[in-house]
């Protein structure tokens, strides 16, 4: 799908011989970080519990003031601005949302810009617009309380309000570390969709390495004391870990792990018979007869997926219906990684997967074969390109 | 004893609404006062324990005692049993807005800084409307007993309640003495459960849907 390169609406951040030392400790917490994280790239930080992930990152906002060194937003120095100016300009993300409980989701989202003092429609407008954003249907949820919506919309919410003042940085603190792992699944690709459209300089902790393979432009490994043991793009630390340090943190299975590399949107996808819901059930079964398929993926008025249909089951009917309760639809987005890709298509009665792309839209569907001749043939070319 | 309520029914009336409205005002301002002092002992923890063992012992002290103790200082009249009631308002709240404000979950506050919220805006915003039922719950329990202390106020020539109770234990054996103790006493179990019911309209009204329980 050609789509022009969006513009990189992130600054970049330079940290230099950045060290924080907590009263009453022998060893700073961070003995000297330098570090220089480009604009419009997502870069994870991950390392062993305690190593000074987090402090790292609050330093950056200024929610934890470093003992010495400077760090640049956009070549402005953080300790010279105000730091309530600074942090409405700085999205902040952390574990399961943190969203204010008191407080409704359109409440959560137009704090910040409710902060720079933004007119009450422009406000509105960009909760909606937000809420559509991260996959939540305005009209549905925006007068909900934290405590009416599961584990993953709360943390959808908190993505929307970080994202609401627009700011070109945002930083997450083990953003998606409270939901299970398909849901998870689901927040990264669209975190991976949002940040295409939108171009921000992120930065994420996390102790998942996977999810920094998953997410990162660039990951940055630490060691105690937040100490740089790598910090170089996914693809070049699966292929060649600085040291043991670094090869024992990736784990076994790096091979493997390139699945984690590939994206769904690299394959070439199935195209099955599609239907809308109504249209007439006897067209819809000759074409699948002459396609020579036995289901038929059903999509709503906006090209969303909704249900996946055996033909037997068109055959009694006059009309597609409407998808009922226990539909086995399960989709992916194109940002998905090949493992999560055959992950779901575990899931699924049809052993394969419908891929939906930017805002759900349908796109194809991918099977084992898919996957598997794409293993094949991409083998070592991830290596190939980091040798050159 | 409906001849008694009958025949005074316009001073009852008025004493039932002048007991009310001190209770009332007294509550207001101890809410005030000890939500203040809550947020000055919630910033400074030192002084927290300090704090819950002021109102474990200020709850203790007699309230005849303490009436007794003020009337040279401050003199005989509503002054006095303003200060009294307001005193003992005070304290169940300062325990409960203490433990409300130290209950807000500690992320939430960051997330709030984070945010750019400053302090003051955080603690309007975050602090209070989350420690606000627990606070009432506390403001609950003071306007119950602040009912009593009121009555017991009545003795400083405060206005109110206790008056009837008063002039009803000092004739004892007179004509009127028990209708006069037990319209008195009645009264003001009846004013305690209007205002109780009253508070718990307030409770539903300023606590937010989304933490009420
Ligand atoms: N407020 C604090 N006061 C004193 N020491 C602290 C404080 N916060 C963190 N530390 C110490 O600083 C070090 C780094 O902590 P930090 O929270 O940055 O680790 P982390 O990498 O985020 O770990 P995790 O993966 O467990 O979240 C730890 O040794 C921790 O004990
Ligand atoms: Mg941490």
């Amino acid at each position: 799908m050609p789509e022009s390169e969006p513009e990189v609406s992130g600054v970049d951040i330079e940290l230099t011989d950045v060290v924080k030392r907590y009263p009453g400790q022998k060893k700073p917490a961070v003995e000297g970080l330098s570090l220089h994280i480009p604009a419009g790239e997502i870069v994870m930080f991950v390392g062993p519990s305690g190593c000074g992930k987090t402090t790292s990152l609050k330093m950056i906002n200024r929610l934890i003031e470093p003992t010495s060194g400077s760090i640049r937003i956009g070549g402005e120095d953080v300790s010279r601005s105000d730091d309530d100016d600074l942090r409405r300009r700085i999205g902040y993300v952390i574990q399961g949302g943190s969203l204010f409980p008191h407080m409704t989701v359109t409440q959560n989202i137009a704090l910040v810009p409710g902060l720079l003092g933004w007119d009450k429609r422009r406000t509105a407008e960009r909760v909606d617009e937000l809420l559509e954003l991260v996959g939540l249907d305005p009209n549905r949820y925006r007068g909900r309380y934290p405590r009416e919506l599961s584990g993953g919309q709360q943390q959808r919410v908190g993505v929307a309000r970080g994202l609401a003042a627009d700011p070109p940085v945002i930083l997450m603190d083990e953003p998606f570390g409270a939901v299970d792992p398909i849901t998870r699944q689901r927040l990264q690709d669209e975190l991976l969709s949002i940040q295409e459209e939108l171009r921000k300089t992120i930065v994420c902790v996390t102790h998942d390495f996977d999810e920094a393979v998953k997410l990162g432009d660039r990951i940055l490994i630490l060691t105690e004391g937040a100490n740089i043991a790598q910090y170089d793009t996914p693809e070049a630390i699966l292929a060649n870990p600085a040291d043991r340090f670094v090869a024992d943190f990736v784990g076994a299975g790096a091979a493997l792990k390139q699945l984690t590399l590939s994206r769904v949107s690299e394959i070439e996808l199935g195209q099955p018979t599609v239907a809308e819901i109504g249209d007439p059930a006897p067209d819809v079964l000759r074409a699948a007869k002459a396609a020579g398929d036995d289901s038929v993926v059903v999509l709503d008025g906006r090209r969303r997926p909704v249900d996946w249909m055996w033909t037997v089951d068109l055959s009694d009917v006059d009309n597609v219906p409407a998808p009922h309760e226990d539909t086995d639809l399960v989709t992916i987005d194109r940002r998905a990684t090949l493992n999560d890709a055959l992950d779901t298509m575990l899931m699924s009665s049809h052993g394969s997967a419908v891929v939906t792309g930017r805002r759900d839209e349908y796109l194809g569907v991918v099977d084992f074969q898919a996957v598997l001749a794409r293993i094949q043939d991409g083998n070592g070319q991830p290596e190939a390109e980091v040798a050159q | 004893m409906w001849d008694y309520i009958t025949e005074r029914n316009s001073q009852l009336l008025y004493q039932s609404y002048q007991h009310l409205s001190l209770v009332i005002q007294c509550v207001l301002l101890a809410t005030v006062i000890a939500v203040g002092l809550a947020v000055v002992v919630h910033r400074n923890p030192r002084i927290a324990s300090l704090a819950g063992a002021v109102s474990a012992v200020g709850l203790t002290i007699p309230s005849f005692a303490l009436l007794g103790l003020m009337i040279p200082v401050a003199g005989i009249g509503t002054a006095t049993s303003v200060v009294a009631v307001t005193f003992y308002a005070c304290l169940p709240i300062l325990r409960n807005a203490v433990v409300g404000l130290a209950g807000v979950d500690s992320t939430l506050i960051e997330s709030a800084r984070g945010m750019g919220m400053g302090a003051v805006r955080t603690l309007f915003r975050i602090e209070l409307p989350l420690a606000w039922p627990v606070i009432l719950a506390g403001v609950r329990v003071s306007a119950q007993m602040s009912m009593g202390i009121a009555a017991i106020a009545a003795y400083v020539l405060g206005p109110g309640l206790g008056s009837f109770i008063f002039t009803g234990l000092t004739q004892i054996g007179g004509k009127n003495a028990l209708n006069s103790a037990l319209v008195g006493t009645i009264g003001v179990v009846l004013l305690a459960l209007i205002l109780d019911a009253m508070l718990l309209l307030v409770g539903r009204l300023t606590t937010s849907r989304g933490i009420r329980a």
